[in-house]
């Protein structure tokens, strides 16, 4: 297989038009502030006042500048991704950017030569200059390179549903802490697809035990105090669900929290008891329809708002609380590493939106745009939260879609009639609303969501 | 006999464009690429500049033996096509071996093309088409004052122009009543012309050449002006085309090249055309035409390639459009599509922006609403901008006084817009 390639994104809807990308650039590459020296351009919009839009170097898998270049000047360099220009070789012949659909490579009348985007050898200048983070530098790919080739500390063929979000969330979370760790796996899908083992085998290659949905946190408090007492430094891991996390298994959890006990708890909401045939959960949202919540001619779906667990464990001043959602892999990838350093502090928790393709109702190809949309509509918030710093979002959404267009992709919100989608509406803004003021009572400095 | 999956005649951009194509899905098919070439891959585009020692023939290769190592290619270099059995499904090389292929590439480029002048087969005279033409004009310019190009093509006025930068004396005797017919409308040539006799190259345009001779070490040409040129060197560059001898009496249909269809295919089975050698599609005139353009051999090989190995991805050729960049004395000539309306039915709209002093030129045709042409001297605008907005007859109407005004901002505008 290949490796994945970093790339720089243009996030069209926050771009001001200020310039400053194109002077820095300018200024990095050529030592001018004169922008004609930029690598990249930004152009008003003719279609919309006060929009503008980009022509920059794609570094494109299958470049047609390099296979248009007759003198071997440019080439695509498969390590880095990067497509660079020799000017050596080159004889200024432009038959370049006649290849480029997108203005990446274009000619420089002042320098006498082509110039194109070298992505400043993966530290991009013009990302770092951008005010509104309309330029951003993605570097999922490099995820992809860095763990791919770790160990998958979970067997194959877990016999979890097909497009199952949670053990894609296993199996990535773990690959990331490591083997030093003991791992917890309350009553619940993810013991249940088989990581506790069955018919006499274990189903992962570190220590996992089953305990009851109740006793979780507790059980890992005393495993952690005992090896404390040995002298062995080892990570105390919980992949619980949201009954384990917000119902049964709360009072243990609250408890561990409160006297910050040293572990990192993840709970992998996916807003029911999905393993036992998709009964609500204190943690199923308003409207879903569930085995227990039916829809019929009366009842039309659950009747009352999830508790918000991660605002909840916020309260209790965790060492860390953060939410994340799979779709947005390097801000979940960034939290599991300040989780698990919280974790030898006292009581880390991370609460990962976790859609269920059997029991939500969704293709199992949708997963991971039902968790997209899940963000981009504000259903799910992406944020942290530490005693010193307080509430920062992560990923803030500036334009949230309608809720409607996440909740369309569910088959248990088939039937929410208009009543109900106002209600979802609203307290998704209620939400917000409250995150808002949390954060600016307690970090204050950071913009607020709309 | 030697088996093979792909074979692919040739090694230029169509040939390479294609390899890559078929490399992307299949990394395992044996693949052998032939070349008459003793040398790797060239492009005949960086010829003019070997002509003048900017570039070193070593220096400017498309692709090195690594690369062929790597993606699991044998690569054949000094014997080209010698004969084609479609019926069986083989090739005979020129160096007599024999191979069978399941999928035959025949991107065997164009040859120079000789005009029949009197006396020219008894003189002697260079062509510019290979890496050896290349290297032989330029050993040649060592003891060269004087040198006479016959033709003011695009490789024509490039290796006149290395000519005289390497500073030999060249007259260009063109034909046509303009430079680069085809290319740039008559203003616009004529200010390319200018800046060559400015820079002291004679042009002879609208003249032919009805005789030439040997004199002495160099030769003399007598032109239908009733003058005579003696020069050191004469270059003949009068245009190409496709080489196909090796088709003679088989069943692969050809016409000024080979006939291929919107995925490059011929009439035969199993094999594909592409690059200089084909005949394909032509955007404007829906007729097949022979381009002999880099970026269209390039598209050609590509879709070629993809067809070869079944890419569900394919998109059918658009047709050609003609595509030129040019660079003279430090200005930069670029065209993409029509550029003469005079060629176009009325009613097309043409704006026209000219600066002779600033050597500035720009003209931007448009019919119906969509681009049909553009073109210009020391403007900046995207070629490749500009080929996608006629090949996707995008709809200007909403734009359009912007992009007159604008064609470089209101082009990326559109590109982000559209197509980002």
């Amino acid at each position: 297989m290949g490796i994945g390639h970093n790339t720089i994104a243009f996030h069209q809807d926050k771009c001001d038009g200020c310039g400053d990308c194109m002077t820095v650039c300018a200024e990095a590459k050529s030592g001018t502030t004169d922008t004609q020296h930029s690598r990249l351009k930004i152009v008003p919009s003719v279609a919309a006042n006060d929009s503008f839009e980009l022509a920059m170097c794609r570094q494109c898998g299958d470049p047609k500048c390099v296979l248009n270049c007759p003198s071997g000047s440019l080439t695509k360099d498969h390590e880095t991704g990067v497509v660079p220009w020799d000017q050596e070789k080159c004889v200024d012949c432009l038959l370049c950017t006649v290849g480029c659909a997108y203005g990446g490579i274009t000619y420089n009348a002042a320098a006498g030569h082509v110039m194109k985007c070298d992505m400043c050898d993966g530290d991009p200048a013009c990302v770092k200059s951008c005010p509104t983070g309309a330029l951003e530098y993605n570097k999922s790919a490099e995820i992809y390179n860095n763990y791919g080739e770790l160990e998958d500390l979970f067997v194959p063929g877990l016999a979890a549903c097909q497009g199952c979000n949670s053990e894609l969330l296993i199996r990535h979370t773990m690959r990331k802490i490591g083997s030093n760790v003991v791992v917890a796996t309350p009553p619940g899908c993810i013991a249940g697809m088989g990581t506790v083992g069955f018919n006499g085998k274990t189903g992962s290659k570190i220590p996992v035990f089953h305990p009851l949905l109740t006793n979780t946190a507790s059980m890992l408090a005393g495993a952690k105090r005992y090896y404390n007492r040995i002298g062995r430094d080892v990570t105390m891991v919980a992949l619980a669900g949201d009954g384990g996390t917000v119902d049964a298994g709360f009072q243990s959890l609250s408890g561990a929290a409160e006297r910050g006990e040293q572990m990192l708890y993840i709970c992998v909401d996916n807003e029911g008891y999905m393993n036992t045939g998709m009964q609500r959960s204190g943690s199923t949202s308003f409207g879903s329809w569930t085995s227990t919540t039916p829809v019929g001619e009366t009842l039309r779906g659950k009747t009352q708002d999830a508790k918000n667990m991660p605002v909840i464990m916020m309260m209790h001043n965790c060492e860390y609380v953060a939410t994340a959602s799979l779709a947005f892999m390097d801000d979940y990838y960034e939290k599991l590493d300040k989780a698990t350093a919280a974790a030898e502090r006292g009581l880390a928790y991370l609460h990962v939106y976790s859609p269920c393709p059997t029991g939500w109702r969704i293709p199992p190809e949708s997963t991971n745009e039902v968790c997209r949309k899940a963000v981009e509509t504000n259903f799910a918030t992406l944020w942290e939260f530490t005693p010193d710093e307080g509430l920062r979002f992560t990923r803030p959404v500036d334009n949230p879609l309608p809720v409607e267009q996440y909740l369309n992709l569910s088959g248990k919100y088939r039937h929410l009639d208009d009543e109900q989608l106002t209600h979802i509406q609203n307290s998704v803004k209620r939400k917000v609303a409250f995150l808002n003021g949390f954060m600016l009572a307690t970090s204050g400095s950071e913009a607020q969501m709309q | 006999m030697e088996q093979t999956k792909y074979l692919i005649a040739g090694s230029s951009h169509a040939a390479l464009s294609a390899l890559n194509s078929i490399r992307l899905l299949d990394q395992e098919g044996s693949l052998t690429l032939v070349t008459k070439d003793d040398r790797l891959p060239y492009s005949p585009t960086v010829l003019p500049y070997v002509v003048s020692g900017q570039s070193k023939p070593e220096k400017v290769q498309l692709r090195d033996e690594a690369f062929f190592t790597k993606n699991n290619v044998n690569f054949i270099s000094g014997s080209g096509l010698e004969a084609l059995d479609a019926d069986h499904n083989t090739v005979t090389l020129q160096n007599g071996q024999e191979w069978q292929y399941e999928k035959l590439l025949l991107a065997t480029g164009a040859s120079p093309t000789i005009p029949p002048v009197t006396g020219l087969a008894d003189t002697s005279y260079h062509v510019l088409r290979t890496m050896d033409d290349a290297v032989n004009l330029n050993a040649a310019l060592a003891g060269a004052e004087t040198a006479v190009v016959l033709g003011g093509g695009l490789i024509g006025m490039h290796a006149a122009e290395n000519l005289i930068k390497a500073g030999v004396q060249v007259t260009i005797v063109e034909m046509c009543p303009q430079v680069l017919p085809g290319y740039f409308d008559p203003q616009a040539a004529k200010i390319i012309e200018q800046t060559f006799v400015e820079n002291g190259v004679i042009m002879r345009i609208g003249d032919t050449v009805v005789g030439a001779a040997q004199d002495g070490e160099g030769s003399k040409v007598s032109l239908d002006s009733g003058d005579e040129i003696s020069a050191d060197l004469l270059l003949v560059c009068t245009g190409v085309a496709p080489a196909i001898s090796y088709l003679e009496g088989g069943p692969v249909e050809t016409d000024q090249g080979i006939l291929v269809d919107d995925r490059m295919a011929t009439n035969i089975d199993n094999i594909w055309a592409a690059g200089d050698v084909a005949q394909a599609l032509n955007f404007y005139s829906g007729e097949k035409s022979v381009g002999g353009i880099l970026p269209a051999a390039v598209e050609q090989g590509r879709i070629a390639g993809m067809a070869m190995i079944d890419d569900p991805a394919i998109n059918l050729y658009p047709g050609g459009v003609p595509l030129n960049t040019y660079e003279f004395f430090g200005n930069q000539a670029i065209s993409v599509g029509i550029s003469d309306e005079n060629a176009l039915p009325e009613g097309v709209e043409v704006s026209l922006n000219v600066n002779e002093e600033e050597m500035f030129y720009q003209k931007i045709i448009i019919g119906e609403g969509r681009l049909i042409g553009i073109s210009g001297i020391n403007t900046n605008f995207d070629p490749g901008i500009m080929w996608q907005l006629v090949l996707r007859r995008t709809d200007l109407a909403a734009v359009k006084d912007e992009f007159l005004r604008n064609p470089v901002d209101t082009g990326r505008d559109l590109m982000s817009r559209i197509w980002r």
